[in-house]
């Protein structure tokens, strides 16, 4: 060490602390109680969630995965993986859609969607699962269908639809068929898609009938399977009722007659793993030059990156219990972004609003957290920060924990509802990424400024501890309970204290079921729940596939000053 | 401490021309170069890119492929001499090592030939010559006939005397060809006229010679160098008995087992047979020993650089290539015969390419994977002619290696080549090297109990039973365990490739090749299916389905199908190249792994601790020749019989390219028609007769008319 200290240079170097500007604290307190309590409860929330994972993985349940298996297919998410590239990543949406939604259990409503890498180039893949309900459109199907269009249409991603679907349910076709967003939005969204240059393909593994034969007749290129895939605008019982004409599945709409006589379909397939291979080929061949969107172009991402100082698992012992307790929301960000490295901005002002740039996993980001209730200053924080994004192309990141802007007299008198409209401009017209995690509570005008699901966030996942709804399950009940109150006054009934209590009851309990992830997430009000020790590793896949686009100039409407 | 002699007029050698390839070229050049002398290599076209061309500093064209028309033509070596410069020409072995002519011939060309005088290359590449004039040198002669006379009666007569069983030798040439063993008088004739033919085909010489057969013989050589002074020392003795089809396989020096006066009495014997002849330069005389009575024969002396010198070199220290230079430089030997030392025991394992199942036959193909022990220490060598991605072709000796290894003593020798062995990679053709191991561990070996006929005593135990269903269940434990860590080694090389060169050329997208792949809410699963052939169930193939889950740690779960019991937790890390470490059930061990692809197929080989297992992975998809996907016409076929031929569109027929009645192949152009300014040759659906063909040229058919008919018969 005397040789070192020789050395002026580095004897001056050792003596200083490192330069770590902006590097987070931890933030957290592994021996404290709080920790323990929280980590409980969402240990108890994650079990709780896996279980009802465990079972929309299993499909339509053992016979029919076994009826599945006897004709020689794949489950749909192993027909996934088979398309992927081999040990890439599959960022997987809304498992829980459908989730208690009707009578009969509908797991992952019955079609698989998400994104992944084929020949390193990012798809959104749409596989219907046949041991669901037979593959068959319900209303939420529909909903997740075009979901994973609109994703696909955002992010310019090549879609790949596995068909094996008997068309739409009908019982309820009146939910299914008629509506703007229904059923045949579908295929409106392959021939715009397909107009804009995104590749649509399909690929044939199993029955495709009536409606659902427009989806690889509308498609670029279609791939059919011998035996499994049929394409046909009646079934053989409706054109024996029909014409009175006696034909098989396969003489009437196989891969023979598609591939062959009809030109409906355009590779033959001898079997389903033939078919996807195909499939695989079909993208490696696409050339989309010129439409790459940013990540062809030098992008400023840093191919090296740090993992964040803090373990990731400890996203889960930060969410408190009770929604009314805070946290400081930088403890989320310092187990999120690379090396715990948040170069924060206007750190004094408006402080309960967190704002600042970081990186995940290489790529820039803007994020905005909430640390309390938002205020004027938060909220005139908030847009600026939103602006300087917008300006620069960096995308944004919403770390939603908010109860809503203050109320009452004095913010009123200095313009809290100018303030919120000014952040909620911003948002809604800023062309950047955003990709929206709700960690904690999302109520009211919160919701919106912190880009909730009405602002087309690009992606949007909840915790599983998160509640949304317009205002908080007491606030409402002391609502209601007044205007009930006041009628009831007025045709000169009293109302004893025990029923007044078991209507406030009634509306928390009702707050708190669909205010619940489960009730939001089983209706496609966002993009999944997660595991927050995912967080970091979602938010990632979702910029990573935004950027797959161009980002439009920002335009905003008229701020009123 | 070469003293030079100042009655040499020649010039001391600056550039050798090494008549030879392999192994054996590169071992001389390696010296050579050490020595600061230049090297020139020979090739044929065959070898342009081997490695004994690239590790010379020049190298000439010598001819095509055959031996016979480059190594083995002596002019054009000798010319290469010539143009290059080389003062010197060191044959190696084999080729023309053993040729007087051609030492000869380097004698008239002024060039060194580096070996022995031609005269005495000429005395004992005559068998029935040698052995006269060791026996006039009082060399001891295994008893048998010698003469020129060949008549088939006197011969057998000959037989008679010695007494059975005799052994049948061709005079000329060596290594086992030609070689016969009578049992009995009534298998003599046979036997002789097959040994005549196999002689003349092989040597174009055939002469004959009869010996008495030692049944529990061993083979044991002595190494000699002799100067061009008289002086001549023997540098002690090599065991090479462990031999198949009469060829060596395993060579240790010194001999195990033998007194220290039976090595003197065989050492004055090989220096006698040595004098004898006036010989200089290095040279082997092999004796027979006979196990029984412990007495030694003189069978024949070689007259070049043995395959197995190196196992003399371990053990005395010197370097062999470097004497022979000198001895031709015409310097004194660097020490006496009591200055020779003997130190500790070395071995040498020839690694051929090979098949040992059927019958050690030589195998061809390409070194796909090719990693010999690394040298870390004096005490092991390699000695090889190749490099990983040549091929080892049918027109040379399949050898690919000699494994040398030395130690304090025999047994200590023995743990370090049983350790190498199974270091030793080679994957792209089949070798000896699991066949090397039996024999390495076998015990009998391990007491040191050699004899020519070792393999065929111990073949039970040296050879696979093809049918044995308690070994059979542990070679599958065995593999499947393997399979296991080749399906962690491949994904998790397959991530690191992934890192380094994503998919499109795309890094941008390098967080979604991340390991392990992600997935929300569930871990990644992969199946493998490994096909492996089980030697002891009759070479029947397995096919392992492995199910692999990756979990968030970056450990795999690996579950092999057929018993879900079995599954292991495994950790690969890819160490770069073919090497990883592999954590499994709390073991940690060194897997290196070769993968190949050849034919739509992944060959798979790995190697952990003495185990190398050899599996195939389908990489292509395996599809019915299909009539769907075939390009057929695609008119209506139904209507008609099998083989009947319609016009495919409407047109003019332009020509008829068979009569009717004509027998054809399936495929066979019959007639041409035009439609649409373009030809159409129509063709026979099958082979048979043509039947019916009415139409003629300049005929109108219409879509879908029938042409002809193509019938069996």
């Amino acid at each position: 060490s005397s040789a070192l200290n020789s050395h002026p240079w580095i004897a001056h170097s050792l003596k200083t602390r490192p330069f770590c500007l902006g590097v987070l604290p931890n933030g957290i307190d592994r021996t404290s109680e709080p920790f323990a309590r929280n980590s409980d409860a969402m240990d108890d929330l994650i079990s709780d969630l896996q279980s009802h994972i465990t079972k929309v993985l299993a499909g339509g349940g053992a016979d029919a995965v076994k009826r599945n298996r006897s004709r020689n297919k794949l489950l749909p998410r192993e027909r996934i993986d088979r398309l992927l590239d081999p040990g890439s990543s599959f960022l997987e949406l809304s498992q829980l859609a459908g989730h208690e939604l009707y009578e009969d259990p509908l797991p992952s409503a019955g079609i698989i969607t998400g994104i992944g890498p084929v020949h390193g180039r990012l798809c959104m893949f749409v596989a219907n699962d046949p041991t669901v309900k037979g593959g068959t459109y319900y209303p939420i199907t529909v909903k997740k269908h075009l979901r994973a269009q609109e994703i696909a249409a955002k992010c310019n991603l090549p879609c790949i639809y596995l068909v094996d679907s008997g068309g739409a349910y009908l019982p309820k076709q009146a939910d299914v068929f008629p509506d703007r967003d229904n059923f045949g939005r579908i295929f409106y969204n392959q021939a715009v898609m397909s107009a804009e240059g995104i590749p649509q393909i399909a690929l044939v593994l199993g029955s495709c009938t009536a409606g659902g034969a427009y989806i690889p007749a509308m498609a670029d290129e279609s791939v059919m399977v011998k035996g499994n895939g049929t394409i046909f605008l009646a079934g053989p019982p409706l054109v024996k009722a029909a014409t009175g004409e006696e034909v098989s599945a396969e003489d009437l709409g196989g891969a023979t007659v598609h591939c062959k006589t009809s030109g409906v379909s355009d590779y033959f397939a001898q079997d389903e793993l033939h078919g996807l291979a195909l499939g695989r080929n079909i993208i490696k061949n696409l050339h989309m030059a010129g439409k790459e969107g940013l990540l062809n172009r030098l992008q400023n991402i840093n191919e090296e990156y740090k993992e964040p100082l803090y373990d990731v698992k400890e996203l889960r012992s930060i969410a408190p219990t009770d929604l009314k307790q805070s946290f400081d929301i930088r403890s989320v960000i310092a187990r999120i972004v690379d090396g715990s490295e948040f170069d924060e901005f206007k750190k004094l002002y408006g402080t309960t609003l967190v704002t600042g740039f970081a990186r995940i996993f290489g790529q820039p980001v803007g994020i905005i957290g909430n640390n309390g209730i938002l205020f004027n200053e938060s909220a005139l924080k908030g847009a600026h920060f939103i602006e300087l994004c917008a300006q620069r192309n960096i995308p944004l990141v919403f770390l939603q924990n908010i109860t809503g802007f203050m109320v009452g007299s004095r913010s009123e008198a200095n313009g809290i509802a100018k303030s919120g409209a000014k952040m909620v401009m911003a948002v809604s017209c800023a062309k950047v990424p955003k990709v929206t995690i709700i960690v904690g509570g999302s109520f009211g005008a919160g919701n919106y400024a912190m880009c909730g699901r009405a602002y087309s966030p690009d992606f949007m996942f909840l915790w599983p501890n998160a509640r949304i709804s317009v205002m908080g399950g007491a606030q409402a009940a002391g609502v209601l309970s007044q205007i009930e109150k006041t009628n009831k006054k007025k045709q000169g009934i009293q109302w004893d204290k025990e029923e007044e209590e078991k209507f406030k009851a009634k509306v928390v309990e009702a707050y708190e079921r669909e205010g619940s992830s489960y009730y939001s997430t089983a209706r496609l009000w966002d993009d999944g729940v997660i595991d927050p020790a995912d967080t970091r590793k979602i938010i990632g896949l979702c910029v990573s596939a935004c950027m797959n686009r161009d980002i439009d100039d920002t335009k905003y409407g008229v701020f009123r000053m | 401490s070469y003293s030079s002699s100042h009655n040499q007029t020649t010039q001391r050698i600056e550039k050798i021309l090494v008549a030879n390839r392999g192994e054996i070229a590169c071992r001389v050049m390696r010296t050579a170069k050490r020595l600061g002398i230049q090297t020139v290599a020979v090739y044929s076209d065959a070898d342009r890119d081997a490695l004994h061309v690239k590790s010379a500093d020049e190298a000439v064209r010598i001819g095509p492929p055959p031996a016979r028309l480059s190594y083995l033509n002596a002019s054009s070596i000798v010319e290469a001499a010539i143009r290059t410069g080389a003062q010197a020409i060191h044959p190696g072995y084999g080729f023309l090592s053993e040729s007087a002519d051609f030492a000869q011939i380097c004698e008239d060309k002024a060039l060194t030939f580096i070996g022995p005088p031609a005269a005495a290359i000429r005395d004992m590449g005559d068998k029935s010559a040698s052995k006269r004039i060791m026996g006039a040198a009082g060399v001891p002669l295994v008893p048998g006939y010698h003469g020129v006379e060949q008549d088939i009666d006197l011969m057998k007569l000959e037989a008679d005397k010695i007494g059975y069983p005799i052994l049948i030798k061709p005079t000329h040439g060596g290594g086992g060809k030609g070689m016969r063993i009578v049992q009995g008088p009534n298998e003599f004739v046979e036997s002789f006229l097959g040994a005549q033919r196999e002689a003349a085909a092989s040597f174009g010489i055939s002469t004959i010679l009869l010996e008495k057969y030692i049944t529990q013989p061993r083979h044991i050589e002595v190494q000699i160098f002799g100067d061009k002074h008289g002086n001549v020392l023997h540098l002690y003795e090599r065991d090479c008995s462990v031999q198949r089809r009469h060829q060596k396989i395993i060579e240790e020096a010194p001999a195990p087992n033998i007194s220290s006066s039976f090595r003197s009495q065989l050492g004055q014997a090989a220096v006698s047979a040595a004098k004898a002849v006036g010989y200089h330069n290095a040279g082997t005389v092999e004796f027979i020993v006979d196990t029984v009575s412990d007495q030694f024969y003189f069978m024949e002396m070689n007259t070049r650089l043995q395959v197995e010198h190196p196992v003399t070199e371990m053990i005395v220290g010197q370097d062999l290539v470097e004497w022979q230079i000198g001895v031709a430089n015409g310097e004194h030997l660097p020490m006496t015969q009591s200055q020779v030392p003997l130190s500790g025991h070395a071995f040498e394992a020839r690694i051929y390419a090979e098949n040992v199942p059927k019958g050690f036959l030589p195998a061809t193909g390409v070194l796909h994977h090719y990693c010999p022990v690394p040298v870390s220490s004096t005490a092991v060598r390699v000695e090889t002619g190749v490099e990983q991605g040549d091929t080892v072709s049918m027109h040379y000796d399949p050898m690919i290696a000699k494994l040398v290894v030395w130690g304090e003593n025999r047994a200590a020798a023995l743990v370090k080549l049983k350790d190498c062995l199974a270091k030793f990679q080679v994957a792209g053709l089949p070798t000896n090297i699991n066949f090397l191991q039996k024999l390495a561990n076998h015990w009998a070996f391990e007491n040191g109990n050699v004899e020519t006929h070792f393999i065929e005593h111990f073949k039970d135990d040296l050879f696979v039973a093809p049918t044995n269903s308690t070994s059979a269940n542990e070679a599958h434990d065995a593999a499947r365990l393997s399979a296991t860590l080749v399906a962690a080694c491949v994904i998790s090389s397959e991530h690191s490739l992934l890192e380094e060169n994503p998919p499109g050329g795309n890094r941008s997208l390098s967080i979604w090749y991340s390991s392990p792949p992600f997935r929300v809410h569930h871990h990644a699963r992969r199946k493998m299916e490994l096909e492996w052939e089980n030697e002891y169930d009759n070479g029947v193939s397995n096919l392992l389905t492995l199910t692999i889950t990756y979990k968030p740690d970056g450990n795999y779960i690996i579950e092999t199908e057929e018993n879900c019991s079995i599954c292991l937790e495994v950790k690969a890390t890819h160490l770069g190249n073919n090497d990883f470490k592999v954590e499994a059930s709390g073991v940690i061990m060194d897997v290196s792994l070769a993968v190949y692809s050849k034919d739509q197929t992944k060959h798979i080989h790995i190697w952990h601790g003495s185990h190398h297992h050899y599996f195939k992975q389908k990489t292509g998809l395996e599809l019915s020749d299909d009539d769907e996907v075939r390009h057929k016409p695609s008119f209506d076929r139904s209507s008609h019989p099998q083989g009947t031929v319609v016009a495919p569109m409407a047109g003019l027929v332009v020509k008829l390219l068979v009569k009717d009645g004509t027998k054809v192949d399936e495929g066979q152009p019959i007639l041409v028609l035009e439609a649409m300014k373009m030809e159409h040759v129509v063709k026979a659906p099958c082979a048979g007769c043509v039947h019916g063909l009415l139409v003629t040229a300049g005929q109108q058919v219409t879509d879908g008319s029938v042409l002809f008919t193509v019938k069996d018969q």
